[in-house]
């Protein structure tokens, strides 16, 4: 992993941190389109090295703020920095490389195989055919597929589970130090979906990645979460560790809490 | 004759003219989809051109194919006529399914991958060629399939405009009244059609995206046909086009009717036999489009009537005097076309007032002044034409006082031969060197008051051929007079009656002579 460990002791959980510990930074961002405000006064902090779940009922803004991160959309006002430097200011292109990004119908090519869909970015971004196929070997194992049986298959040949395992390959196939997940779980049964969930918990903690994962499932908030965002109607409303989070007074956090009952 | 024996007997031709539709085909939705695809590509990007754009592409497909034709004539001036005008008015009804399967088929690529592919750091080219063209791709070929089977119908009518290809079977013999030609041209057409449609329905399977693994040899044989049949084209293309451009060579054109064809064939081949000089025959074409093509350089000499230049080009009213008419047509061409009226080759293409040799011997008439008190008892039958043109039917009619027992019936000229024959009508408006005359046994009424202007065929020529190839002059010059009324029936009716060879046909005349 190339990512500097440095901050990794970051113990405390302010709203916002220094630059040099916090990889994404939220400062009163706000988005508008047509007149409707989809996320506004937005301020927080992504920590390196975190996991942090953003988790809301569906259109309370959560899937807008992780697209405004790879820059899919672009702030009314404010700004988003990542490692630092507003995105406005990066090539967008060379953004969304530094970024990881999975989406819940995973998006996979299905004119490629499983093989070069994972090698999509590391081929943007040329790297040797070796070096390439090698990470994609190496990748297939570590979301927990055969290589031999899966590199040549196309993704109608796999079932729901094995594309999102292929997804999350690939958005970690350039060794991007951030990884943007939305619901990438969402669509598959429930077994399936907590088999993936308990090995992407792990996965992370192997990995050291700052991860931003949109869910609207508490149960996988708390499964993954090292800390949990809560949306509603485009607000960041609570931002606490999972034991904070399930101790909070906020009413629609004690509905969400209560759902798991 | 029977379909095979034509197919066995003009095997050359035949293999001629359909690798000339195909090239029509192949250039014009080649082109097309040169253009179509990156414009229906730049309508995925510009949202605000796509309705414009299709719309316009629209209108251009609802436009008939000969319409098109004839506005891209005057359009298209020198290059009016030919491949030029055909290749562009193919090209036009391409576009449409071309460019909207381009658009339809990127818009349809599902949003998941495309915001994937964007959210993965892919640039708008990148995101494009790497994943919605080739995602698109089955649909954009089913475009192109869809363009192809449309230009292998519409090229049948380019034959029209003289571009050649199979279509030339096909009016050759509805003019002619032969089915066997109307098929020869028809089948090999609509087998072309289903070749082309089945051709590209395979490769837009085999292109249909995540096809398994076997789809890989697959997609390399398509792609390796389809090279093969561009670099075919390309090099018959080319071969053909240096082909034209090699110098010692005269073009000689022909309107669309045997009697034509037979004169083009007649002067073709008394040049080659004379001067030695290399001739293109451009022959059927449609309209105007010889007197066009000689304005324009795309032809060197056919050959006109003196009527039809002296009413149809300079636009005079009808007078009846042949000398006068002759000098003053030969004059005005010199001078307002640089074009030159050789001597007339003898006979008079008129129309021919004729009833049954029968009635004309029993009631002993030769002249139309003559038949009129008769006309109160008959029927008469007239060509479209007849009936429409200012010299046709009404002046007609008041010139002799005719009065018929009922109003002439209208129907196609070729039937009113047979009508006539069989009693049907009485009296009908042929032409003076259609050889049904003779065959049918019918009796041409003298125009004893000298209503029909005359209609003497004579080689027109453009000045600076003969010019640059003075011997051409002599060549044609042997041919002056020497063909009567008569012979012309004659020569008409071996290759419309007896289906003969038009170049049999005019050899035997030429040696003759």
């Amino acid at each position: 992993m190339s990512e500097s460990r440095e901050h990794e002791s970051q113990s405390g959980i302010p709203i916002t941190q220094s630059p040099a510990a916090s990889a994404i930074q939220f400062r009163d961002v706000n988005l508008k389109i047509t007149g409707k405000a989809l996320v506004e006064q937005l301020r927080f902090d992504v920590l390196r090295g975190e996991t942090l779940v953003l988790l809301g009922r569906s259109g309370s803004g959560k899937t807008t703020t992780l697209k405004l991160i790879n820059r899919l959309l672009e702030p009314t006002s404010g700004e988003i920095r990542v490692e630092g430097k507003p995105t406005l200011d990066w090539d967008p292109i060379e953004l969304r490389r530094h970024i990881g990004y999975v989406i819940q119908d995973t998006g996979l090519f299905p004119h490629f195989t499983v093989e070069r869909n994972i090698a999509v970015v590391p081929r943007l971004k040329g790297w040797p055919e070796e070096k390439t196929r090698e990470r994609v070997r190496e990748l297939l194992d570590l979301v927990g597929l055969d290589a031999e049986a899966f590199a040549h298959r196309y993704p109608r040949e796999l079932s729901g589970g094995q594309r999102q395992r292929v997804g999350v390959a690939r958005a970690l196939a350039a060794d991007p130090p951030i990884v943007l997940m939305d619901e990438p779980f969402g669509a598959l049964d429930p077994l399936t979906r907590a088999e993936l969930q308990r090995e992407f918990a792990a996965l992370t903690k192997r990995l050291n990645k700052t991860i931003v994962f949109v869910t609207h499932d508490i149960r996988e908030a708390f499964t993954l979460a090292s800390r949990i965002g809560l949306f509603k109607d485009g607000h960041l409303i609570e931002l606490a560790t999972p034991e904070q989070f399930a101790a909070s007074a906020d009413p629609e956090a004690r509905a969400f809490n209560e759902s798991m009952e | 004759m029977n379909l095979i024996d034509f197919f066995i007997r003009n095997r050359n031709e035949v293999l001629h003219l359909t690798f000339e539709h195909l090239l029509l085909v192949l250039v014009a939705t080649g082109a097309a989809a040169v253009v179509g695809i990156p414009v229906g590509v730049v309508l995925t990007r510009r949202a605000s051109l796509a309705k414009p754009v299709l719309a316009v592409a629209n209108v251009l497909q609802t436009i008939p194919s000969l319409a098109l034709f004839g506005f891209l004539i005057p359009i298209l001036g020198s290059y009016g006529i030919g491949r030029v005008p055909a290749i562009i008015a193919l090209f036009l009804y391409s576009l449409l399914p071309i460019i909207r399967n381009t658009f339809t088929g990127i818009n349809g690529v599902d949003p998941a991958v495309r915001e994937a592919a964007s959210g993965m750091g892919m640039t708008d080219w990148q995101m494009l060629t790497q994943v919605e063209l080739p995602l698109a791709m089955n649909v954009i070929v089913a475009g192109v399939r869809v363009a192809t089977v449309i230009s292998v119908g519409t090229a049948t009518i380019a034959a029209a405009i003289g571009a050649g290809g199979l279509g030339t079977y096909i009016f050759r013999g509805l003019r002619m009244n032969d089915n066997t030609l109307i098929l020869a041209g028809a089948l090999p057409a609509a087998i072309m059609a289903l070749g082309a449609d089945f051709a590209l329905g395979w490769i837009e399977r085999v292109l249909s995206p995540g096809t398994a693994a076997a789809a890989g040899k697959a997609k390399t044989w398509a792609l390796a046909a389809v090279a093969a049949v561009i670099v075919a084209v390309a090099v018959f293309s080319l071969s053909s086009g240096a082909l034209s451009r090699s110098a010692r060579r005269v073009v000689v054109g022909s309107k669309d009717f045997t009697e034509q064809v037979i004169l083009g064939e007649m002067i073709a081949q008394t040049i080659e036999a004379k001067t030695g000089l290399q001739v293109e025959r451009r022959f059927e074409l449609g309209g105007d489009l010889c007197h066009r093509g000689l304005l324009a350089g795309e032809i060197d000499a056919y050959v006109e009537y003196t009527g039809t230049a002296f009413a149809a080009i300079l636009k005079h009213p009808p007078i009846s005097d042949p000398r006068e008419v002759y000098d003053q047509v030969k004059r005005e061409y010199e001078s307002r076309f640089n074009l030159e009226w050789l001597e007339p080759l003898g006979f008079n293409n008129t129309f021919a007032i004729l009833v049954r040799g029968d009635d004309a011997r029993r009631l002993r008439i030769k002249a139309i002044s003559e038949a009129a008190r008769y006309a109160p008892e008959w029927r008469a039958g007239f060509g479209q034409d007849f009936m429409s043109r200012e010299d046709g039917y009404p002046g007609f009619a008041r010139a002799y006082g005719l009065k018929f027992s009922q109003a002439p019936r209208e129907m196609d000229l070729s039937l009113t031969y047979r009508a006539l024959a069989a009693g049907q009508v009485d009296l009908i408006a042929g032409n003076s060197t259609d050889g049904l005359i003779d065959k049918l046994g019918l009796f041409q009424l003298e125009d004893d008051r000298r209503y029909f202007p005359p209609y003497e065929a004579a080689t027109v020529f453009r000045r600076e051929t003969l010019d640059r190839y003075p011997q051409l002059r002599d060549a044609i010059k042997g041919l002056a007079g020497k063909i009567t009324n008569e012979q012309m029936r004659k020569l008409n009716y071996a290759v419309d009656g007896e289906k003969r060879d038009v170049k049999d046909v005019v050899r035997e005349f030429l040696s003759a002579l």
